[in-house]
């Protein structure tokens, strides 16, 4: 798309990291909500472009990462069934559960599979109506009208061996969590854009008048990402709280509106616990009680299965903003992401797997430590 | 996890009741489902995520933004330089 390559300009961009520094005037710590503009910002070294005293935290936005690993171990224990087709994004497929990853059950035989999209899980069901074909809905609000359409549609076709695993979590009650920690540093929010595209950014006025903190709701690119800090720390150098709308190309404040009636429609609010976190009320959606043929946690009774992290993984503290990747020992050596401790180090926008990708592992031998 | 990608809807169709289109993204074309951009049609971007579309990306903003961003450096440049050293 025309406009796509310009919001990569390296000119524009030095000019508004030029406009952060003659704005600023003393430190100030800001959190980007999502994984996708984690891995964006750590890709183009856009943390080191800005001028000292701006400090980005990485937020829990990849759901790869917060997905728990009590619903990991749900999972896996649904896929090794013999009866079943276990379908996922792709990123989901090496995340560690307690004994093993979705890849590891595969090679031991078990009929798992990669789609792209939720609606080529229902064809898979369709095209195999001996088999029980299970979905694993993972993914925040932008994933969910998708997800929801799938079972909605499965229903309305009457596709019965269709059903899915649904482990969604929402955005705003994580950020509430991370401001209401006592431990929390942050004093304003690059906002998730493409969340946001979806929900529209009303729960995030409710969040920026409560806790009297600045957002900024932001696109992904370079540029957004730059223009996103500029518009909070404009907000923070002249004490002014409120939500402001970088990504005006893709975000209205009142969002996709048919998109919300589908999400309620097929899911309601439940609490949620998230990897590393913890519980979080009212934090994610489960089918509601009408989709319940199609649900999998239901059909497929697994019992609960104790969990442990492993205790080296300090992945939780990361999520919340409290450390970076560097602070964790393990990191880059005996956590890579080719033989992965926590969710982190999985997803391409685990903040510890991008910190990895672009080599900053590297720089840390060298240096000790780079922030 | 999140990401989206614009892309340019080349037709749209009707596949078991949901509304579908055909999108090109660069070079690639995939199909993505537009029950949830009713108003959407040929020629319209969209920004896609897992084979459905969330949004409709609005190209005049796009440009707009991006001139808004261009003004500023160029107003930059009307200031007196503070050393930039090209960070
Ligand atoms: S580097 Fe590995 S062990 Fe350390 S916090 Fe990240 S995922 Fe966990």
């Amino acid at each position: 798309m025309k406009y796509v390559d310009e919001y990569r300009s390296g000119a524009l961009a030095r000019n508004i990291v030029r406009e952060i520094r003659q704005v600023q005037t003393r430190p100030w710590v800001i959190m980007e909500v999502c994984g996708g503009q984690t891995h964006s910002i750590v890709k183009h070294g856009i943390d080191e472009l800005l001028p000292e005293g701006i400090e980005l935290v990485h937020g829990p936005g990849c759901p790869v990462c917060v997905t728990s690993l009590e619903m990991i171990d749900k999972a896996h224990a649904i896929a090794r069934r013999p009866e079943v087709i276990f379908t996922s994004f792709g990123d989901m497929l090496r995340v560690p559960g307690s004994e093993a990853d979705l890849l590891t059950l595969k090679s031991q035989g078990a009929d798992v599979r990669v789609v792209y999209s939720p609606l080529d899980a229902l064809k898979i069901a369709r095209a195999n109506p001996e088999k029980k074909v299970v979905f694993f809905a993972i993914g925040f609000e932008t994933t969910a009208p998708a997800n929801a359409t799938a079972v909605w549609q499965a229903k309305r076709e009457g596709v019965k061996n269709f059903s899915m695993l649904v482990s969604h979590v929402l955005v705003p009650p994580a950020i509430a969590a991370i401001l209401q920690a006592p431990q929390n540093r942050v004093q304003g929010f690059l906002g998730p854009g493409h969340v946001c595209a979806v929900r529209g950014f009303g729960e995030y006025e409710a969040i920026s008048s409560r806790f009297r903190v600045p957002i900024a709701i932001t696109g992904f690119e370079p540029l957004d990402i730059l223009e996103g800090t500029l518009m909070v720390v404009r907000q923070l150098e002249s004490g002014r709280a409120k939500v402001e709308n970088q990504y005006v190309r893709a975000v209205r404040r009142e969002g996709n509106r048919m998109a919300q009636e589908l999400m309620s429609e097929v899911f309601e609010i439940c609490d949620r616990k998230w990897r590393g976190v913890g519980a979080i009320p009212k934090s994610g959606y489960r089918l509601r009680s009408e989709f319940r043929d199609h649900d999998a946690g239901r059909l497929f009774e697994v019992e609960e299965i104790d969990t442990q992290e492993p205790a080296a993984c300090i992945s939780g503290q990361i999520l919340k903003g409290v450390k970076k990747p560097h602070d964790c020992p393990a990191f880059g050596t005996s956590c890579t992401p080719q033989h992965p401790l926590g969710a982190t180090m999985v997803s391409a926008e685990g903040a510890c797997a991008a910190y990895y990708l672009y080599g900053r592992h590297l720089r840390k031998e060298e240096t000790g430590h780079v922030t | 996890m999140c990401l989206g990608i614009p892309g340019k809807i080349l037709d749209c169709f009707e596949s078991r009741g949901l509304r579908m289109a055909k999108v090109g993204f660069g070079g690639i074309v995939r199909e993505a489902c537009l029950q949830c951009i009713p108003e959407a049609c040929v020629g319209d971007y969209v920004l896609v995520h897992v084979g459905f579309a969330i949004a409709r990306m609005d190209e005049q903003e796009a440009s707009r933004t991006y001139r808004l961003l261009e003004e500023m450096g160029q107003l930059n440049e009307l200031k007196p330089s503070d050393n930039e050293n090209g960070a």
